[in-house]
């Protein structure tokens, strides 16, 4: 019986993270009309960033939030530089995507090297915490609250700003957007940024959980996709629950069929594909 | 003049192995031939129909592994063979029902979708795949009492196979049936207006595309006698579209280009150690200046540059898209 309340904790703390990693990734999804291959390489280069910022003697939120800029910023130039160039040609700015994604996998094997870099726990954050009688992981526990907290913001910036209602507007028609007067191209770099930025500091983040290591950035991706296609691009509602959805078919599946486990992970993307291709909270292409 | 050049590529093709210095080097000419027929394949969907498949690796894979469990099994080469390509197309005409349903990208996120689940029974499903270490095989078909064992027997033996594949893709973009194929790729609602059954042509030519795969995926196998979970990742179904992509998409000749800078990046890549840095960048610059792709971007280049050396030397109207004949 423990077992499982252990598993379906860790469930929800994997969920939390891949929220983290997939809120960017549904909103470039949802907005630019490209899935970003580049995103599980700008998650474990903001894993890296961390590791060497930590290594520099800042503390783990101090590095886990300075990697996000910094990553941030890298999104931004990729934007700007390379896939302003390619309008309209999703396809095309998906390959970018993908030659961008080899590249920084081989930058970071030139810069840190193969072996896997631990990050450490924050010292507040060890040990266990009780929840209904059951001993849990602080630091999961922490990365729940995180994810919580970064999903109000998203939430608010979203769905009580200006800011917000214009990438809406972006998502749901893009050339109706352009006509009354908003900027989309200026949104694909914001919305870029900000989606970069938030899987930088998802690399960090998981760091304590999943450690950094070459091959991150493939793990990764995969899982961010599951997140969005189900959960429906462009919506933050859908990747919200889409990512503790996969929490628990990965943590499961590897748990009760392990020579399944990612048969368990993918088939429902592939159901949700072939049945209502929107995803769950998506709403249907105009 | 066109004869000249296809008979004397021939001859050269023919007698790699006598003019190359040591069987490594016929070794990689029969891997660049390999993944060329995998190119070539992919192809048929990717440049000719207009589908771009990021799970082709997936059936690549099918192939190579039921062919290993087949052997494993104890069945005879021919039977192994003719097994694993059955196996292929029935997992393409699955593939092909459930990615037909979406276009555009959402055909590309099934096809990924599919290509991760071949992947993860491979990886995961040990009892059947042997998981992470692989399934090795021992010996390469004898087939008329010929040996495949050398490199030179199995660079011959691939070199025919990649001539079938050629020619087979030829006519069949040449045929009526092709015809109908760039139909669906540039007008499908209008080919459908015309009374073109557009799903099936695209259904067959995922099966056409598939099959291709299966041949390119038991060549492999029979290469390196051994199959890990590496050939059916994303990555590989990734590399197997560069291939296309770089070389030129819907072109005879790009697969093979392309075909042949991934297999010497591959080899490359035991020397010079930042290769997928190389690789990565080649990829974004062919993308944004070239994105016809190295031959015809090629073709395109040296007639500019002719254009400007003979300014009457060129028919007008003679696009990259005539190379697609040769």
């Amino acid at each position: 019986m423990n077992l499982w309340l252990v598993l379906a904790g860790n469930s929800v703390a994997f969920g939390g993270l891949l929220f983290l990693l997939s809120a960017g990734f549904s909103l470039i999804f949802g907005l630019m009309r490209i899935p970003n291959l580049t995103h599980g390489s700008l998650s474990m280069i903001g894993a890296y960033f961390g590791t060497s910022l930590i290594a520099a003697g800042c503390g783990f939120w101090a590095a886990a939030i300075a990697a996000g800029i910094g990553v941030a910023i890298l999104g931004g130039l990729i934007e700007r530089l390379l896939l302003r160039r390619l309008p309209g040609a999703e396809l095309a700015q998906v390959l970018v995507t993908l030659g961008l994604s080899f590249m920084i996998a081989d930058l970071c094997l030139m810069g840190w090297g193969g072996d896997p870099i631990e990050i450490a726990t924050p010292p507040v954050l060890r040990g266990a915490t009780l929840i209904a009688g059951v001993a849990f992981p602080t630091y999961r526990v922490a990365v729940i609250t995180v994810a919580t907290v970064i999903a109000s913001g998203l939430w608010v910036l979203l769905e009580r700003t200006r800011l917000g209602a214009m990438i809406r507007a972006g998502v749901d028609d893009p050339a109706m957007a352009r006509v009354v007067g908003i900027r989309v191209s200026r949104l694909f770099t914001i919305v870029f940024c900000l989606g970069a930025g938030l899987a930088g500091f998802a690399g960090v983040i998981g760091g304590p959980i999943l450690s950094v290591y070459p091959g991150l950035d493939q793990d990764m991706l995969p899982l961010a996709l599951v997140v969005v296609i189900l959960g429906g691009s462009g919506s933050l509602v859908g990747s919200f629950v889409g990512s503790f959805v996969v929490g628990f078919l990965y943590n499961f599946g590897q748990a009760m069929l392990p020579e399944l486990a990612y048969v368990v992970l993918f088939l429902p993307m592939l159901i949700v594909l072939v049945l209502r291709p929107q995803g769950l909270f998506g709403r249907a292409a105009p | 003049m066109r004869w000249l050049a296809l008979s004397v590529s021939l001859v050269l093709l023919a007698t790699v192995p006598f003019w190359v210095a040591s069987d490594y080097y016929v070794n990689i000419a029969s891997q660049i031939l390999l993944y060329a027929v995998f190119a070539l394949g992919l192809n048929v969907l990717v440049g000719y129909t207009g589908l771009v498949s990021l799970g082709h690796a997936g059936l690549f894979g099918i192939a190579a592994y039921a062919g290993a469990i087949f052997i494993n099994g104890g069945a005879d080469h021919l039977i192994a063979i003719l097994g694993a390509l059955a196996a292929t197309l029935l997992a393409a005409a699955v593939f092909a029902v459930l990615t037909l349903r979406g276009t555009g990208l959402g055909f590309v996120m099934i096809t990924v979708a599919l290509g991760q689940i071949v992947w993860g029974v491979a990886y995961r499903w040990i009892s059947l795949t042997n998981g992470d270490n692989g399934v090795s095989i021992t010996s390469r078909p004898a087939p008329f009492g010929l040996s495949l064992a050398t490199a030179p027997g199995f660079y011959w033996a691939t070199l025919l196979v990649f001539l079938a594949a050629v020619v087979t893709i030829a006519i069949f973009v040449g045929s009526p049936f092709g015809a109908s194929l760039r139909g669906t790729r540039d007008q499908p609602r209008r080919m459908n207006a015309l009374g073109y059954h557009v799903w099936m042509i695209r259904f067959l030519a995922f099966l056409f595309s598939g099959l291709w795969s299966g041949v390119a995926g038991m060549l492999f196998l029979y290469y390196n006698q051994f199959v890990s979970p590496q050939v059916v990742a994303l990555g590989a179904s990734a590399e197997a579209l560069l291939m296309v992509i770089a070389g030129g998409t819907g072109t005879l000749l790009g697969p093979i280009a392309g075909a042949a800078l991934v297999v010497m990046k591959n080899v490359a890549s035991a020397y010079i150690s930042r290769w997928n840095l190389v690789l990565g960048a080649i990829f974004v610059t062919i993308v944004i200046f070239m994105p016809e792709g190295l031959v015809p971007g090629s073709v395109r280049l040296w007639r500019w540059a002719v254009d400007r050396l003979h300014p009457r030397d060129v028919e007008p109207g003679r696009g990259a898209r005539q190379k697609s004949g040769a």
